[in-house]
């Protein structure tokens, strides 16, 4: 089984959001950057279907040379090589495109994505890649059995879940509970330095948008207490002051 | 401007996220609206309110189950079908795994998670949520086509528009489109969406355990409020996983958000800070929750919220 799991390079969870240079860049001081959440699952279930199946795990990113710490990091949990589009992940439609390019040649049973990105929270790159390839896509998916060359999927929707039945290959973005995070152990650790991590100039620089500035949200107020015996209070206060019940 | 709007529909109406997008489209030029699959010609027509001036259904039976090739073909083939140069759609699971595809299809430039009309006073820019709602981007789309999908509860509902004229639109849909085999159907009825709702009643760790959700149901039954929760509450199966709000689950932006019993990490807050206003019960003053608040209750849940359900009812009667 030969499986393509794609993957962002994007701030820690708990980060602090700022801009530098006139609010036109994110501003990466004191950032902590991390393999996307959902990217991670992608990436766990991709090993775990290695274990039962056999085959070959090649992590995918588009993006600049300070990926590559994140990159090492999924090849310890377990992918067998990586791949570096070497380029700044500018829209997704240039993100799609270079992953349909690199995996027209790669011959994947299976390429897994996120759900979304936690950076720009598309939610996009999946549809159009499949679309590229013609090949059938789904997300969010949180469950994903292999039986041959068919697959059982549970595909989260609003309010409930639906399972399907499909047939090989495909693209999907998963979401938890496909499985749980890994975490690399230090033979893992060890073993990723001698994988191959090839990186690969873009080949088409189409892009569809682009990104003028950025902006914070306005700081939020102070919050106004009110006395746990005297809930009347916050009733008045959503009633005449939000103005929401 | 010719604008197509993408409609979804839940147990035969419209969606009130798809009412924004219409809303949205409308501010922008002439809209036709898109309808899949089963649903009345009555219901259709009250999307000239919300400012449609026709409705392209396909009633293809197929199409009931939102799949995602299908729709697809359907959305890209009626872009050609009207020249729409816009396609609004609201940014929904269902949406996110279409318009990518619609997007490829027609070489047209995407923008999620739009929450703000475009400014067109230098090409065309829109404004976007990104860091699961932390900052806000300037986006420049520099093609002929558009596709926008617009965060929820960004755009007010326009109420005053007329009928709109249905049209059946057909679409010749082959087999191989229809591949993936919906095998079965786990769906909560006649709640309202977590996704959608004006109002969220969250509970988090602090509730104990899943029999004690009766107090968050209440206090949403009586608000008309979808119920939500945190990560470890759905981690534990107290609550099912589409409850969860936060960074890896749902992305709320409702006018009032109550979070009880969750402690306000970065990861939760950054699920729910595009609600208007919020509200957080918690016993521990110290809760991280409260910096991010409009209101706060600092007490224990169980004693709380039974007294705020009685004078929510008493005040709403
Ligand atoms: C990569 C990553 C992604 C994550 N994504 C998410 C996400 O999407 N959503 C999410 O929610 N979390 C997410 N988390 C987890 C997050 O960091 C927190 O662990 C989680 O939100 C805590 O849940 P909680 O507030 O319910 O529980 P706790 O932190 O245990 O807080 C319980 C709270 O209840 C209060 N309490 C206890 N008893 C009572 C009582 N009787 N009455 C009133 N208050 C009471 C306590 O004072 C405390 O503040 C993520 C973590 C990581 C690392
Ligand atoms: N720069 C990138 N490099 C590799 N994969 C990516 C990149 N951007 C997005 N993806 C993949 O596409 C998924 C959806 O991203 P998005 O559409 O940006 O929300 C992510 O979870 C990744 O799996």
């Amino acid at each position: 089984m030969n499986i393509l799991v794609c993957i962002t390079h994007v701030p820690d969870t708990t980060s602090r959001i700022a801009f530098t240079n006139n609010d036109t860049e994110f501003d990466k001081n004191g950032v902590q950057f991390i393999i996307g959440p959902y990217d991670d699952y992608a990436l766990a279930r991709a090993v775990e279907l290695k274990e039962q199946n056999g085959g070959k795990i090649t992590v995918l990113n588009v993006g600049e040379a300070d990926s590559d710490p994140t990159i090492r990091k999924a090849l310890a949990i377990g992918a067998d090589e990586a791949i570096r589009v070497n380029a700044f992940p500018s829209d997704s439609f240039f993100v799609a495109n270079q992953i349909a390019a690199i995996a027209k040649d790669g011959n994947y049973d299976l390429i897994l994505m996120g759900r979304e990105s936690i950076d720009f929270n598309g939610g996009m790159v999946h549809g159009m890649v499949g679309e590229l390839l013609g090949l059938p896509s789904f997300s969010p998916v949180m469950q994903l059995e292999i039986e041959g060359t068919s697959a059982k999927i549970t595909r989260e929707i609003e309010g409930g879940k639906e399972k399907l039945e499909v047939t090989l290959p495909f693209v999907a973005g998963c979401q938890e509970p496909i499985a749980e995070w890994k975490i690399p152990n230090m033979r893992g650790i060890m073993s990723a330095r001698s994988k191959p991590l090839n990186v690969v100039e873009p080949t088409d620089t189409t892009t569809h948008s682009e990104i003028s500035s950025y902006e914070l949200p306005p700081a939020k107020g102070a919050v106004k207490m009110v006395d746990a015996d005297n809930v009347e209070e916050l009733v008045d206060l959503l009633k005449n002051e939000a103005k929401v019940i | 401007m010719s604008v197509l709007v993408f409609i979804e529909t839940e147990e035969g109406k419209i969606k009130k996220s798809s009412r924004e997008a219409i809303s949205y489209g409308a501010a922008l030029g002439e809209v036709t609206a898109l309808a899949l699959g089963t649903v009345g010609t009555e219901e259709l027509n009250t999307a000239g309110a919300n400012g449609a001036t026709k409705v392209l259904h396909v009633s293809d039976e197929r199409l009931n189950a939102g799949l995602i090739q299908p729709y697809a073909e359907v959305l890209a083939s009626a872009a050609n079908h009207t020249g729409a140069e816009i396609i609004v759609t609201a940014k929904s699971s269902l949406a996110d795994a279409v318009v990518g595809r619609v997007a490829a299809k027609l070489g047209a430039s995407l923008v999620s998670n739009v929450v703000s009309l475009p400014d067109t006073s230098n090409g065309f820019q829109v404004k976007r949520s990104i860091y699961t709602g932390k900052a806000f981007a300037n986006v420049s789309l520099t093609t002929d086509k558009k596709v926008l999908a617009i965060k929820k509860n960004a755009v007010e509902i326009k109420q005053d528009g007329g009928n709109a004229g249905v049209e059946a639109f057909d679409v010749n849909l082959e087999d191989n489109l229809f591949g993936a085999k919906i095998t079965s159907t786990e769906k909560a009825e006649g709640d309202i969406l977590l996704p959608e709702a004006d109002i969220v009643v969250s509970g988090g760790r602090g509730l104990k355990g899943p029999e004690n959700w009766g107090v968050i149901e209440d206090l949403a039954k009586t608000l008309g409020a979808a119920t939500g929760c945190s990560k470890p509450v759905s981690d534990m199966d107290w609550r099912p996983h589409h409850e969860h709000v936060g960074q890896t689950g749902v992305k709320v932006s409702p006018t009032l958000y109550i979070a009880v019993g969750i402690s306000g990490a970065i990861q939760h807050l950054a699920g729910v800070n595009s609600s208007k206003y919020i509200v957080v019960i918690n016993k521990d003053e110290e809760a991280p929750f409260f910096k991010a608040a409009d209101y706060g209750i600092v007490g224990d849940a169980f004693e709380v919220l039974p007294k705020l359900n009685e004078a929510l009812k008493k005040a709403l009667a």
